[in-house]
């Protein structure tokens, strides 16, 4: 494809030895699952990004402690673009697993630094390749084995620093924040930073095609997971009963919690403002945040696809027994295990009518690790003003990758509780109360908490009427529903609001959520620059829909909705939502267990602009750039 | 046969020490079929809580699902309930008792909600030791769905049909012996004055009470062949000890000779007192415990009484730290931590 060839053109531009590319580069670290590579491309990313310049990282690894293969991907990019992206620019190779294939993968011109027994050279001749005796380097650091395995990882940041300028003062300063500065852990890696320089200075060709260079675009930002920042917002919305089971991607989450709660909700006295506790499944993890709900706290846990499966049952009762509660929902490819160490954004339907008769919920997208914090206060608010399960979407790119941001604000918006009835509400209503007695007439009733004065019901998952009696008559059950229905309508006020941009006269409107917002702004930046294609966009940030959804399909010619998974699965809600101009609603779905790209969405669009039949493009699968476009109807 | 109980103290006043009456007690008008063995344990719950003077409204009640499981409706009506999902109960009670540490929680099950669907929630609450009272109101057949096997059921019984049951019985007592439940006692639905002082120890007991009844299903379980009747019952009811309770406020004494009667303080400083029948049996000991109940098994008897009793293990609430306020209660001021809180973890963050 054309943009390919474009973005060839360059390289060989630059390979004349013109001009370097500076601050926009991809590097990409082979090593094996285990080896503790972790902690140098942590401190490579973090290397760059205190040199002032936009850095992403994201870790593909597989689902296993030691031996498999695993990647580990920096973006640098100085206009800001940190989604993922396909092509690299400097490759390290240190696994012999996948050397072939990784060199394979490359684009003609790029850079690959490789451990010396893997003789990558042998496979191309078109890359600029560096060879390391890598064991001897380590080896005249440290005769201790375990420890030459970890220094050797640190030797090649060392020559990657070197080779396209990273500072080694930001290096160092990154290594001392790595180990919290511990001086025993610093000295022998920051030895192996400078065993990496020297070499490179003696041994290696220089190359002027890629460089770093200080720049002033990080300065008060932070780095930081979705998980953790989720963590971070809840903990400061007041969570008091947390509950979780391990699963990937989502136990980072708890586990952050469960640092962070230790450090800043334990009185001077000693004593916890809160319980987290291990339950034994999902099921009982779920059963003690509707049993805390119920009893009052502010309650959440946090899964994934397998653990809202086996959450279904509870999410039913929640629903229609009207019980509060937040379960964060770390998405990933599934079923079973599935690929539980890669993304995905497959479980929207899943969570948006989970379990069975007639149920719906609510359920926040964050888009950022800064919305990851908001929705961490906001989720509790909403569970406890609707009193229902709230689920929010996130993924595992969000979850467990490392994303720039600014800092998180403090919330100045206090708690909102909802409608628990006190001894005042009860004299206002002249005694007449009813659980389910809808008195505001917007679906919502008075919920009174157990062991306080407020007068007792009976929750229960089977029918009842509006005073929460046994009941099995029809008119009884149907007015049940039919309430539920309506608070579901007026929770359309409450949820988190698109984002929208509406660029005037622009024909293709843009629909997307979560982290595919990253590669989507970035895809209309290209549509933009290359081919003076302006689009809008609206990012949802919540189910049920908002009245902006309607307005902005009828607004616009074709609607893109892009997301993660195979179906379109949000599409086909919003396919129900719009009526009529479901016919608009296009399809542009990725889902290789790896973030979607920009360049994925922008071929895409345009493959699907000029082959007006095709509604669905499934995107992503090739190494190269290059969709495949396949018609759906 | 000998009495199952110890006659102590004196008969109950008309109002309790809170200046309630047992109708205060009472719950809504039970569905269960006539002379349901479900009924008369409820009425020994009105009875326990009344004359142990607990509030109502610090009252939680649970159940699962299954015709055990509507009883909550049918006692303590001051009290709120939670009638959850099958066999998940205890997750439900865990969530509440951590949201509210100063309730008094009890839970309504069955053999097939604890001992199927649920064993595995049973087993979790019982290793963490989660502070409520456990009722399994135990029938060995699934009331509801009209009378399939339980797991409880004992091997070579019949159903109505004429099924016979070939697999051995699961014995939840013997489990929460195994699992360190440190209250556990085996009643019967017919004994109600066994019953009520069982009770009133799980009342006074600070941590998790497992009590196993066996409670006759009238409609699909009394009949012949059935080893969980009436008459099976009755028949093969074999005591443990004669069991009395003293509350704390009650000055009484009481005197046998030596080695004739345990004593056991609890908590609340209740005393459980545990006459000697033909056996001594020492309700601390674990293996003595696990000992009896196989026995039984295998000789087809109904073994009853307090199992087991070790009143000083720690509750799971002790174990986690928290605050006394319970954390439901807990605002904005204690549960949002300071804006430097925030700025910090920033900073740490850059």
């Amino acid at each position: 494809m054309s943009d390919t060839l474009t973005a060839t053109a360059v390289l060989d531009e630059v390979a004349e030895g013109r001009q370097p590319i500076v601050n926009d580069l991809t590097i990409h670290v082979a090593t094996v699952n285990g080896s503790g590579s972790q902690s140098s491309n942590n401190v490579l990313m973090r290397a760059i990004f205190q040199m002032g310049v936009p850095v992403s990282g994201k870790n593909m690894f597989p689902s296993n402690i030691a031996g498999l293969p695993t990647w580990f991907t920096i973006r640098v990019n100085k206009d800001g673009w940190i989604a993922r992206k396909k092509e690299v620019d400097l490759m390290v190779c240190m696994n012999p697993q996948t050397s072939r294939e990784d060199v394979e993968a490359l684009q003609p011109g790029s850079l690959c630094i490789y451990d010396a027994p893997l003789n990558c050279k042998s496979i191309r001749k078109d890359i600029e390749f560096y060879e390391v005796p890598f064991a001897k380097l380590a080896g005249e650091l440290t005769t201790d084995s375990r420890l030459r395995k970890l220094l050797t990882n640190m030797v090649y940041v060392g020559i990657v620093a070197e080779l396209i300028g990273i500072e080694r003062q930001e290096i160092i300063a990154a290594i001392t924040k790595q180990f919290k500065g511990k001086q025993k852990a610093i000295d022998p890696n920051v030895a192996a930073i400078d065993k990496g320089i020297e070499f490179t200075k003696a041994n290696l060709p220089k190359q002027n095609k890629w460089r770093i260079e200080r720049m002033n675009k990080t300065a008060g930002k932070i780095i930081i997971d979705g998980n953790a920042a989720a963590a971070i917002g809840a903990m400061f919305g007041g969570v008091t009963v947390v509950t979780w089971y391990p699963i990937t991607p989502s136990s980072s989450l708890c586990e952050s919690l469960i640092d962070y709660m230790k450090q800043h909700r334990i009185g001077p006295d000693g004593k916890a403002t809160f319980a987290i506790v291990q339950a034994e499944d999902e099921l009982a993890a779920m059963g003690m945040v509707l049993g805390a709900g119920w009893a009052g706290a502010r309650s959440m846990t946090s899964t994934s696809g397998p653990g809202i499966s086996l959450m279904a049952e509870f999410a039913g009762l929640g629903y229609f027994a009207e019980l509060p509660g937040v379960i964060w929902d770390i998405q990933r490819v599934g079923p079973s295990t599935g690929l539980p160490t890669r993304t995905a954004q497959g479980d929207v339907l899943e969570v948006a009518l989970l379990s069975h008769g007639d149920t719906q919920h609510i359920a926040l997208i964050p888009g950022s690790v800064e919305e990851c914090f908001e929705f961490g206060s906001e989720a509790l608010d909403l569970a406890e003003m609707f009193q229902t399960p709230i689920f929010v979407l996130s993924d595992l790119d969000l979850g467990m990758n490392n994303w720039m941001s600014d800092p998180f604000k403090y919330p100045e918006k206090p708690f909102r509780r909802g409608k628990i009835l006190s001894k005042e509400k009860l004299d206002e209503l002249g005694g007449k109360w009813g659980r389910y007695l809808d008195i505001d007439d917007d679906g919502i009733a008075w919920r009174s908490i157990p062991g306080t004065e407020a007068p007792s019901y009976f929750t229960r998952g089977s029918g009842h009427d509006a005073m929460a009696r046994y009941s099995e008559r029809p008119e009884d059950y149907k007015a049940l529903v039919d309430r539920l229905a309506k608070k579901y309508e007026t929770a359309r006020k409450f949820v988190p609001k698109p984002v929208v941009d509406i660029r005037r006269g622009a024909k293709i409107g843009f629909i997307a959520y979560g982290t595919t917002d990253f590669p989507l702004q970035e895809s209309r930046h290209q549509l933009e620059s290359e081919r003076d294609i302006e689009t809008s966009y609206l990012r949802l940030r919540a189910l049920p829909f908002t009245d902006a959804l309607k307005a902005f399909v009828a607004n616009h010619d074709h609607i893109y909705v892009v997301e993660q998974n195979r179906d379109g699965q949000m599409a086909d809600l919003i396919r129900l939502e719009v009526g009529e101009d479901q016919k608009k609603i296009r399809k542009i779905l990725h889902y290789t267990g790896l973030p979607c790209d920009a360049r994925s969405i922008t071929n895409a669009v345009l493959h699907m602009e000029s082959n007006r039949a095709e509604m669905v493009v499934r995107a992503g699968v090739d190494k190269r750039a290059v969709t495949h476009a396949v018609s759906e109807d | 046969m000998a009495e199952s109980v110890l006659k102590i103290g004196t008969e109950a006043p008309k109002e309790n020490r809170l200046g309630m009456k047992a109708t205060d007690y009472a719950g809504g008008k039970s569905t269960l079929c006539a002379g349901c063995g479900h009924d008369a344990i409820s009425n020994q719950i009105i009875r326990a809580f009344y004359e142990m003077s607990v509030n109502p409204v610090e009252v939680a009640k649970f159940s699962g699902i299954g015709c055990s499981s509507k009883t909550p409706a049918y006692f303590l009506g001051r009290a709120h309930g939670f009638n959850a999902v099958h066999g998940r109960m205890p997750a439900v009670a865990t969530g509440a008792m951590l949201a509210n540490r100063k309730l008094i929680g009890i839970g309504v099950s069955g053999d097939g909600d604890t001992a199927s669907i649920g064993l595995g929630q049973f087993m979790h609450m019982v290793r963490r030791n989660i502070p409520i009272i456990y009722i399994i109101e135990n029938n060995g057949v699934y009331g509801l769905t009209k009378g399939q096997f339980s797991a409880t059921a004992d091997e070579g019984s019949k159903l109505k049909t004429g099924v016979i049951n070939d697999l051995p019985p699961m014995d939840l007592c013997a489990l929460a012996v195994q699992l360190g439940c440190g209250y556990v006692a085996r009643g019967y639905a017919g004994d109600p004055k066994q019953m009520i002082n069982i009770l009133k120890g799980a009342i006074a007991h600070d941590g998790l009470s497992v009590i196993d009844v066996i409670s006759p299903c009238v409609t699909f379980n009394n009949h012949d062949g059935s080893t969980k009747g009436y008459q099976y019952s009755k028949e093969h009811d074999e005591l443990l000890h004669q069991i009395g309770f003293v509350q704390a406020y009650e000055q009484i004494e009481v005197d046998y000779a030596p080695g004739e009667l345990r004593e056991v303080t609890m908590h609340d400083g209740s005393r459980i007192l545990l006459k000697k029948l033909e056996e001594d049996y020492d309700p601390s000991d674990a293996v003595q415990a696990l000992q009896r109940l196989h026995k039984a098994t295998e000789a087809g008897a109904m073994l009853t009484g307090l199992v087991f009793l070790r009143p000083e293990k720690t509750s799971f609430l002790n174990l986690l730290h928290m605050t006394e306020q319970p954390l439901y209660a807990l605002g904005e001021a204690e549960t949002r931590p300071p804006k430097e809180a925030l700025e910090k973890i920033m900073r740490d963050l850059m």
